[in-house]
């Protein structure tokens, strides 16, 4: 099965089981959302619709199991001088609600198998960007673009200053107060956002160089861990321009909570030029850092792992 | 020697000793020994329950404000690891404690001073545990499942260790002394497909215990080594792989969560009948739904490890084995409603209990079912729609049967009736404050709350103030059982019958309440009808 | 109560457990301290350690004097033999699944972690990105991971200790075995022997084994630092020959049993729990014998 096949059964059956509340798009969270967020990565819609499908029918079951126990909860109670019937046991309804929910099982089995095998296929892909955790920061390494390989474009990425100073204890300051334009980004905002280009089928190969970390973007639909001394990949491909955030999820010591992961998707040409712009700058070597702003991604200096970097083939 | 001079040494014939330290400290009553294990699992889910608050408070609203965020995470695994090892397992240790011998017609437990040991072990390993909280590098704060390398960087490492030791050579006493006693003291007459359901639940429970605490015994002794002794189970350069540990432990925990919550299906397929007046519905379908969710139980443990980076078709394959749990399961689900169907119900606190079990522990369960789907695990794992799933299935689920218990056993126990009043109280309240406290947590963990994290985006604030305002009351409601609890044993002047409610069934119900401190001491005569199963045909 | 009292029988208080849990939490809380002491640290945690251990030592021996005295007096009947003997079958089987763990940990390296970081299948990405210049193998040459942890080493040759100890186990059995029949016949004499028998056995066995170590460590440089090759083989062997270390210390107290007399045709369960004890490590043995030493 295709790709394209598996998310057009998705959006039938998900139209279907009536399951369509929370479909605004999100690309951070926002406040009262209920639903998990589409996401910008045509594989994102996989869990997207396995979520609302498996919720449907969980509702559905939930219903009828719930329904029959009101019903019998009013109707056989002693109180309205209910008696108690002898019989325990019937066969035929045991074999029929053992062999239904395995129909129902196999089904959902089913749609999320297909979507499986489309995530593990990162044949193909345009851009390798390798992902690397600390405590409590991120490092990215950009592999190759294109089919050629990229040579010493990599930085660190860790949480804002802002976010920074207002999360300490005893700071004072507000959390709504943290805001990009009109975007609340308490903790979910970085000092150097990985800038990646758009309609593009990236490769994140994700390791990390102390404990386990989890590299977690919503917007493509999955996480995977960031294991020390492991390489783990995974793909998406970013559908629109914009700015996506997410969050380390595994804990990985005391600030755990605090190392945001935040990437910028630009269109292909913005990309080219952001990209030739961090090769010219490593380049030319100690340039002065620029001031952290979401477009111009220093070369930090606190590039300690520059060993490991130079260590791979 | 002859017979009857042992006797003058087997002293504890009539009425329980006199001394505090002979009674308590010295003891081979399976009766007394439950009343600790029981008095123990509360005070533990007390203090566990306090390091919830804190944590509830700490997240009550965006900013950090109570305490260093190193503290949290002290708290988050604390919290877990006195819940699940210090309130739940011993309450459920507690209550076959009392009441297996009863219900299968045994003067004690099978090796009875094991089992004082089993017991006395604990409060020695909580002490261990939880004094590291007062050291200088303070407690462990990796999370429950302690996972390596993060694990590997606390000083408290060896102290927690040396606890989980301590505490599995209790559970694997406790559980074969169980076993023992059911397969080895039934009353003659009392054949195994007559035992209650819980009985059964509990022997099936114990094999999964004394199959899975070694196990995890094994994993925290590699992380010991890996620490302490220079060993590298779990580090790549050195050939192993930090994944491993998980694949040990969770072999380990998801039976653990099993164990957790067959003895509370057992409990409730014990309440549910007799207060519906009607025999419980597939008895033998419900034997094997337990075995067969056991069995089930140890193919199934990558599904904690979605994210971790597994080969494709271990991804797959353990998706659908766990998701096949759902079919025992509803199984028992359905019976349960197939008990009350066409039954006469009264609506004493316990069945209200374990009515919001059926209905809660399926919420539970159906999130369970959401999370074995590896692709949408992909986005719910480590948030807290997972933390709201084993809230569920461990609170409203676990716990809720825990309390049920109580109720149900209190008067057999005491010899006196609770205040059915203030148990509805404490019933209402718990249920209504308990889904404000962790139903918003789905909707956290949806919209992309990480879980283990102390402070949060302002797009979370609504929800987590709703759920941490839920948290402060159910905790608050959680003073009225402790109220309930002391009123009934000492201050309740209303007297309990022998078989205390109308419909109940079973051999427990045949002594006085309360019951005497020995009983059973000449087997007794069995007839089918005074079992809650005598006439299993099925 | 007379007659139908034999049906059951409920032990004594003892403040036997009690104790048990007092000196078992004063070791591990002094293992613990001492792991964690600082280097100007004044011994506190190994002199706590070491009070527990003679505590842990002599609650079993008084514990276990009772429960022989009680024994001898008659009071134990069927029942509580057969529940005894229960105890010790699912005692048993918990060992089996502490050692599953081990193992398990064993498997998994050989067949996963040590490939994949060697470039096989799964670990593709793994080894060209981080260790593209290990070439997995197990035991001397890449047992120890793609960082040589613990230095290059040589591993201890199946064939020649190893061997003998399998060879000294196995007839340590047969020895245990014909000693069982002998009490069964009633052959005092020959209980003796061969239950001293195997307690030399067991005595040799262990003696080989701290060779095998010194050996392992002077000559081969196989420490507990060998990467996973090393940690997976002390583990296994370690917890192995602390086994062994049990099993003969029990053997030998069974052995100053049966010359006291204390057990008979029809009553000798603490012979037979130590028997199946003692064959249960020659199983977990012959495990290791093929899993760490030939294959
Ligand atoms: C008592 C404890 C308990 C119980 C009973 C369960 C029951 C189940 N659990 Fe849960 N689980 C935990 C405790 C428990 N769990 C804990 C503590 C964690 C987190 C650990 C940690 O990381 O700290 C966890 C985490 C967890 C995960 C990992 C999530 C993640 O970290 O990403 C998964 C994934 O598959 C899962 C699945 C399930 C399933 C499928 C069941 C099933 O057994 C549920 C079966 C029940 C039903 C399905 C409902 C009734 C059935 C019907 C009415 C029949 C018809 C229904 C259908 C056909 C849908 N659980
Ligand atoms: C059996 C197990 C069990 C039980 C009963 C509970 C009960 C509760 N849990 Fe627990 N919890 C776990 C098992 C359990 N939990 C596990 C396994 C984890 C995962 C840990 C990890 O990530 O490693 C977890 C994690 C966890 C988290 C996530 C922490 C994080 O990810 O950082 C939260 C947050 O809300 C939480 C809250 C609660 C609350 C509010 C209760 C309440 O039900 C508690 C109610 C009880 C009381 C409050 C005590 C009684 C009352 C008093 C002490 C009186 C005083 C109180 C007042 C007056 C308000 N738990
Ligand atoms: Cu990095 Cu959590
Ligand atoms: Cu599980």
């Amino acid at each position: 099965m295709t790709s394209g096949g598996i998310r057009r059964s998705f959006t039938a059956a998900a139209t279907l089981a009536l399951a369509s509340f929370g479909s605004v798009v999100h690309a951070a969270p926002g406040p009262w959302q209920l639903n998990m967020q589409r996401g910008e990565s045509t594989w994102s819609q996989v869990p997207y619709h396995l979520n609302n499908i498996s919720l449907a029918v969980c509702t559905v079951i939930g219903i009828l199991v719930f329904g029959a126990m009101f019903i019998a909860m009013f109707r056989f109670r002693k109180s309205r001088g209910a008696v108690a019937e002898k019989w325990s046991h019937n066969t035929m309804v045991e074999v029929v609600w053992t062999t239904i929910p395995v129909v129902i099982l196999v089904v959902l089995a089913y749609l999320a198998t297909g979507g499986l095998t489309s995530w593990a296929d990162t044949t193909g892909s345009q851009m390798t960007v390798k992902v690397t955790g600390y405590q409590w920061k991120w490092r990215y390494d950009y592999v190759d673009y294109q089919g050629k390989p990229i040579d010493k474009v990599g930085f660190m990425s860790k949480l804002d200053t802002q976010s920074d100073r207002t999360r300490q204890l005893g700071s004072g300051m507000d959390p709504f107060a943290v805001k990009v334009g009109d975007e609340s980004t308490y903790l979910l905002n970085v000092d150097n956002p990985l800038v990646v280009p758009v309609d593009t089928k990236i490769r994140f190969v994700i390791t990390s160089g102390d404990v386990i970390h989890s590299w977690w973007v919503p917007a493509t639909g999955w996480k995977l861990d960031a294991i020390p001394g492991i390489i783990n990949a995974a793909w998406a491909n970013f559908q629109t321009p914009g700015t996506y955030r997410g969050q380390c999820a595994e804990l990985c010591g005391q600030d755990h909570g605090f190392m945001p992961i935040v990437v910028v998707v630009k269109s292909k040409a913005d990309f080219a030029a952001w990209l030739a712009g961090q090769q010219a700058k490593s380049a030319a070597p100690a340039a002065a850092p620029a001031a952290a702003s979401s477009a111009a991604a220093p070369q930090t200096s606190q590039a300690a792992p520059v060993a490991d970097t130079a260590k791979q083939g | 020697m002859s017979y009857a001079a042992t006797h003058d040494h087997h002293d504890d014939h009539h009425g329980a000793p006199k001394g505090f330290f002979q009674r308590w400290c010295m003891s081979t009553n399976h009766k007394d020994i439950g009343t600790l294990y029981l008095v123990f699992a509360l005070t533990m889910f007390f203090i566990g329950g306090s390091f919830a608050m804190l944590i509830r408070a700490e997240l009550f609203k965006p900013g950090m404000q109570l305490m260093q965020p190193y503290f949290f995470n002290q708290l988050t695994t604390m919290h877990a690891l006195v819940m699940i090892f210090g309130a739940i397992m011993p309450a459920f240790v507690g209550l076959g404690n009392w009441m297996i011998p009863l219900m299968v017609g045994a003067p004690d437990m099978a090796l009875p001073r094991m089992n004082n040991l089993s017991f006395w072990i604990l409060p020695f390993a909580f002490l261990l545990m939880l004094s590291t909280l007062f050291m200088p590098g303070g407690g462990p704060a990796g999370g429950w499942t302690l996972y390596p390398p993060l694990s590997l960087q606390s000083d408290s490492l060896a102290y927690v260790v040396f606890a989980v030791h301590l505490m599995g050579i209790s559970s694997i006493m406790g559980a074969i002394n169980i076993i023992a006693t059911i397969l080895n003291m039934r009353a003659p007459g009392m054949e195994l497909l007559k035992m209650p359901v819980f009985v059964w639940s509990w022997l099936i429970t114990a094999f999964l215990l004394i199959a899975v605490m070694p196990v995890l015994a094994g994993a925290v002794t590699m992380l010991l080594t890996d620490k302490y002794f220079g060993t590298n189970f779990f580090n790549p350069g050195g050939g192993g792989d930090p994944v491993l540990y998980q694949h040990i432990f969770w072999f380990f925990g998801h039976p653990e969560v099993y164990i957790m919550i067959l003895p509370a299906f057992g409990i409730i397929s014990e309440i549910v009948p007799t207060f519906a007046r009607k025999p419980i519905f597939g008895y033998k379908a419900m034997v094997f739904a337990i075995a067969s969710i056991a069995f089930l139980s140890f193919i199934v443990w990558a599904h904690h490890m979605f994210a971790v980076g597994l080969p494709l078709g271990a991804e797959i394959f353990f998706m659908y084995a766990t998701m096949l749990i759902a079919v025992p399961t509803g199984v028992k689900v359905f019976n349960w409603v197939a008990t009350i169907w066409g039954s006469s119900m009264t609506f004493e606190t316990p069945m209200l209990f374990a009515i919001a079990f059926i209905i809660l522990f399926t919420i539970g369960g159906f999130s369970g079912l959401m999370l074995a789907l590896v692709p949408a695990d992909f986005q719910y794992h480590d948030t807290y729609f997972v933390v709201a799933h084993f809230h569920y299935v461990l609170v409203t689920g676990a716990l809720f049967a825990i309390i049920a218990a109580s109720y149900y056993w209190l008067p057999k126990w005491t010899g006196n009736m609770y205040s059915e009043f203030w148990g509805k109280v404490h019933f209402w309240n718990s249920v209504i404050w308990v889904n404000v406290l962790f139903f918003p947590q789905h909707f956290l963990g949806l919209a992309g709350m990480p879980r283990r994290i102390p402070d949060y985006n302002v797009a979370f604030a609504n929800f987590n103030m709703i759920s941490s305002i839920g948290g402060f009351l159910f905790g608050a409601t959680q003073l009225i059982f402790i109220g309930v609890l002391i009123h009934c044993a000492f201050f309740s002047k209303k007297k309990a019958t022998d078989r205390v409610w109308e419909g109940a069934r079973g051999l427990e119900w045949t002594v006085p309440s309360p019951a005497p401190h020995h009983t059973f001491e000449v087997p007794p005569v069995i007839h089918d009808d005074e079992l809650a199963h005598g006439h299993v045909n099925d | 109560m007379g007659q139908q009292h034999d049906a059951y029988f409920v032990p004594a208080k003892s403040y036997w457990p009690i104790v048990a849990a007092v000196v078992m939490f004063t070791t591990v809380f002094g293992a613990a301290h001492w792991l964690n002491a600082e280097p100007g640290d004044a011994g506190f945690g190994k002199t706590v350690l070491i009070v527990g251990v003679v505590g842990v030592l002599g609650m079993f021996f008084g514990w276990f004097r009772s429960v022989i005295n009680e024994s001898l007096s008659g009071s134990y009947n069927h029942q509580v033999d057969v529940s005894f003997r229960m105890g010790m079958m699912w005692f048993i089987f918990s060992e089996v699944m502490f050692f599953g763990a081990f193992f398990g940990a064993l498997f998994y390296i050989r067949m996963f972690s040590v490939p994949w970081l060697g470039g096989t299948g799964h670990g593709t990405l793994t080894h060209q990105f981080l260790w593209s210049d290990y070439a997995a193998a197990w035991g001397a040459n890449g047992g120890n991971g793609p960082e040589r942890v613990g230095g290059s080493f040589s591993t201890v040759p199946a064939w020649g200790l190893p061997l003998l100890n399998t060879l000294i186990l196995l007839s340590s059995s047969v020895t245990v075995t014909i000693a069982h029949h002998a009490l069964r016949a009633g052959h005092r004499g020959k209980i003796l022997v061969f239950l001293g028998l195997t307690v030399l056995l067991g005595a040799l066995f262990l003696n080989f084994q701290a060779h095998e170590y010194v050996e392992a460590y002077k000559e081969l440089n196989l420490t507990l630092h060998s990467g996973v090759y090393g940690s997976t083989f002390f583990l296994l062997t370690g917890f192995h020959g602390l086994h062994v270390t049990l099993g003969t210390i029990m053997l030998a107290v069974i052995w100053l049993r049966v010359l006291k007399g204390h057990f008979n045709k029809d009553h000798h369960f603490g012979f037979e729990a130590v028997a199946w004890y003692w064959h249960f490590v020659d199983v977990v043995w012959l495990g290791l014998f093929m899993f760490v030493y030939i294959l």
